[in-house]
């Protein structure tokens, strides 16, 4: 199953929402966390709605809104989102406002808005499309699921644009607890831990995406396939899973130009580099979340970053992980991800 | 009653976000709703909240809505029949 | 030519019932689960009534084969409950590998773990008492520990998509087996009463103080409830082989949008009209083949009004028997998709039709009404589940005797 990525819209920590430009000026990490540059939404949205759309709504109607103008499209045929955690600042205002009021006097906006499918629900009304409509919410392999299901409803009806996105947002109160539970400390087998920072870095993200069946110039790239496990046993079914994703798409790690790491700074841990030694020595090893920072919907800023690589043929020295000769022409990138060697993510990406 | 009515306007475009309108750019008279202001279902419900916060006179029927909601006067009138002391 | 797919186990719990036999007796007997709030504790106890599950969380971890030292919230104990039920009753035994059988689950929450999160705000900001409960927040966490329980490791994720939810989980299992990714599936949805939601719901003014009347003309609104509901889904082929007891097919299924508000439906009910209809499409046999509509009804304004004009115009003027069963279990959110589901199963394999209670007079501009009583010895071949949710998110889905 595989599908021409005709449109994106994204939406990062870096000046991504100009499509005509690609990291031409690299914003560096922030602490504690990185948050978007956003474009003016008021070029995207009308006043009247976008006065009471939380932050990461207008990110994601925003996202959604370029890249269907840089697909040609107007009306897709589907509408599927991934998102980790949903739409939090809603959320939190809902919750902090019934605990601090006694469940006096709260306001519905915002709990109609923390419902988790409102970025779908909310192109959909804006759009008028009455189409399929999903949203999947499942920690760092939301965005997987996302691809996955994209790539069905093309089997299953290959005349389809569908509308993909993968988004999360990062907020003071979200980065405050969960830096208190000890979610961003680096996990034993990083290699960093004990030099320098021993924090990770969280981000945010809205990236979008229109895949459709149909071959065109202005294609940027192919989802070639897609892979999610769970707790592997050690790094060795590591290795035999990417091996065998490899193959059910009749590959080899010979096959693979360029490696796109889902590592949490430029030392990596004993996952991604046994991964890197063992199976990429011959790739252009890269990394990515020094740009974005971690969230759960991380890899599609990374599959944002390996279709502009296979449309441009240029890959950004900010990424590279050493002095590598680039591969001429580069045809297949694999983004490999995992958080706390919990879900583990393989995305492959081909040139048209 | 005028000071009332400058007060809602400042509250409603608080609470229902309209940030760039003035109180000067509301009038008394004009409909809130449908072809007005353009405000929504969503947005009575965010009035109903208003009324019982700041006026302490709850709407148990989200019905009556439509004519208390129908303008500032109208919402005023309503809270000047209503409102405990 | 892609499989068949048939259920072949399901589980269940609601305010009616700890499991399916008790669900059942219940459904047979009129027994409804909504009553006062015992367990909450909110100030909305003794004005709103709500569908609760009368087991406090240390009793539904005894049920579930844990204790409070696991940090479960309350939406994973009733999936593990629900799910438990599901594969025992599809014969399955827990194993790591199964035995070539690629399983997965593809589970739904709106809650996740709000319900023990709203309770430990406070200290999320100030302390490291709870923190565990931190890492239980999000929609995945419950699936994941179903998961985990069975050894599922081949294929699993989660749905959030409001009231429709389990329904689009069933139906994205399907399509999943469908197309080969997986062979098997534990399909389903789980949601616990939260003080989040019962706010948020009252919030929009459509919550009833008494006891819901889906399709009455004189109906105030919807009852909250909770629980959790699981079918095995598996593909025609290993329930072949495996001599699984096939309760039924899921032979349709449909998600359409209604793109008209973020909580009303349209006047027309576009969006459901367009869901019963391709789901009818999708499963090949005609509208009037279909014997049962299992409604979403939840007794709004609103809903049952769209829902009864989209139900007419495909239906009309032969309208299959039609009932909510929301005044049985109230609206369990994410999980009423699953458990609707499962009611249009046991209709099936019982010969039955369960009444829509609290029933008194049809919608004015309605030509039909709902069931008003327990109907046996009928012979269902086909039952069509709605599920509607907020976002104008439509799912229909077709079960049908195999």
């Amino acid at each position: 199953m595989e599908a021409y990525i005709k449109g994106i819209g994204n939406i990062s920590p870096q000046r991504t929402f100009d499509n005509s430009t690609f990291l031409e000026e690299i914003i560096e990490s922030a602490r504690p966390f990185m948050t978007c540059i956003e474009p003016n939404y008021k070029e995207f949205i009308e006043p009247i709605q976008l006065r009471r759309m939380g932050r990461i709504l207008k990110m994601g109607v925003t996202a959604s809104r370029i890249c269907l103008k840089d697909a040609g499209i107007e009306l897709p045929d589907a509408i599927i989102a991934g998102t980790g955690l949903g739409l939090l600042q809603d959320t939190e205002k809902f919750l902090t406002s019934m605990l601090n009021n006694d469940e006096k006097f709260l306001n519905p906006t915002s709990f109609i808005q923390s419902t988790h499918n409102t970025v779908g629900a909310h192109i959909a009304v804006m759009l008028k499309c009455n189409k399929y409509n999903y949203t999947f919410v499942h920690s760092n392999i939301s965005f997987e699921s996302a691809i996955l299901d994209s790539l069905m409803q093309l089997k299953e009806n290959p005349d389809s644009n569908i509308l993909l996105g993968g988004l999360d947002e990062m907020t003071d109160q979200h980065y405050q607890i969960t830096e208190r539970a000890g979610f961003w400390e680096k996990s034993q087998n990083a290699i960093s831990k004990g030099k320098g920072h021993s924090k990770i870095i969280p981000g945010e993200g809205a990236s979008f995406f229109v895949l459709s069946k149909k071959q065109s110039k202005t294609n940027y790239a192919r989802f070639s396939g897609v892979n999610t496990f769970y707790k592997p046993e050690n790094t060795n079914e590591i290795i035999n899973r990417i091996n065998k994703f490899l193959e059910s798409n009749n590959l080899s790690v010979n096959d693979i130009d360029l490696i796109l790491l889902g590592q949490q700074d430029q030392f990596g841990d004993e996952i991604f580099n046994g991964v890197r030694e063992k199976l990429f020595q011959e790739s252009i090893q890269t990394w990515y979340k020094h740009l974005c920072g971690e969230y759960n919907t991380s890899t599609a800023f990374a599959s944002w970053l390996a279709a502009n690589i296979l449309k441009r043929q240029v890959i950004p020295e900010i990424i590279k992980m050493k002095k590598q000769n680039k591969k001429i022409p580069l045809k297949n990138i694999l983004i490999y991800n995992h958080f706390r060697n919990i879900y583990h993510s393989l995305i492959l990406l081909s040139a048209c | 009653m005028a000071e009332l009515t400058e007060k809602l306007k400042k509250e409603i475009i608080e609470v229902l976000n309209l940030e760039d309108l003035e109180t000067d750019d509301i009038e008394n008279n004009a409909p809130l709703f449908g072809d007005g202001l353009g405000l929504d279902s969503i947005d009575a419900l965010e009035l109903i909240v208003l009324l019982e916060k700041n006026y302490g006179i709850k709407l148990e029927d989200p019905k009556e809505g439509k004519n208390v909601f129908y303008s500032v006067q109208a919402m005023a009138d309503y809270i000047e029949k209503n409102q405990k002391n | 030519m892609p499989p068949r797919v048939v259920v072949t186990g399901i589980g269940i719990i609601s305010s009616i019932g700890q499991n399916i036999p008790e669900t059942l007796q219940s459904l047979k007997s009129s027994k409804s689960g909504i009553g006062p709030i015992t367990n909450l504790n909110t100030i909305h106890k003794g004005t709103i009534p709500v569908a609760e599950i009368k087991l406090s969380d240390e009793e539904l971890a005894e049920l579930a084969g844990f204790t409070d030292k696991d940090y479960l919230t309350r939406t994973s104990l009733l999936g593990i409950i629900a799910a438990k039920e599901a594969f025992n009753s599809a014969g399955l035994e827990i194993e790591s590998t199964y035995q070539g059988v690629k399983t997965g689950i593809v589970s739904a929450t709106t809650v996740g773990g709000m319900d023990k999160t709203e309770n430990y705000y406070y200290d999320f900001l100030s302390n490291n008492k709870y923190t565990h409960y931190v890492y239980t927040h999000d929609c995945g966490h419950s699936t994941e520990k179903i998961a985990e329980l069975f050894g599922i490791k081949d294929y699993m994720t989660t749905v959030s998509t409001a009231c429709s939810s389990s329904a689009n989980a069933i139906m994205f299992a399907t399509r999943l087996i469908k197309n080969g990714i997986v062979d098997r599936v534990i399909a389903g949805g789980t949601d616990a009463l939260s003080k989040f939601t019962l706010n948020g719901f009252n919030t929009l003014k459509i919550l009833d103080s008494n006891p819901c009347q889906p399709f009455d003309n004189n109906r105030m609104g919807l009852n909250l409830g909770e629980g959790a509901g699981y079918l095995i889904l598996e593909s025609e082929e290993i329930a072949r082989k495996n001599k699984s007891k096939i309760l039924c097919e899921v032979s349709g299924y449909a998600n359409t949008n209604d793109a008209y508000h973020q909580t009303a439906s349209s006047p027309d009910g576009f969006g459901a009209y367009l869901a019963m209809k391709q789901a009818i499409e999708i499963s090949g046999i005609h509208a009037e083949d279909i014997d049962y509509i299992n409604a979403h009804g939840t007794g709004t304004d609103n809903n049952d009004l769209t829902e009864g004009i989209a139900i007419e115009k495909i239906f009309a003027p032969a309208v299959p028997k039609v009932s909510s069963t929301k005044p049985f279990t109230g609206h369990t959110l994410a999980a009423a998709g699953s458990i609707e589901a499962i009611f249009s199963v046991l209709a099936i394999a019982n010969r039955m039709v369960f009444p829509n209670l609290n029933f008194k007079e049809k919608i004015g501009e309605l030509s039909f009404e709902p069931v008003r009583n327990l109907i046996e010895n009928i012979e269902i071949n086909h039952a069509l589940s709605n599920s509607f949710g907020f976002g104008g998110n439509d799912t229909s889905l077709i079960l049908s005797k195999y």
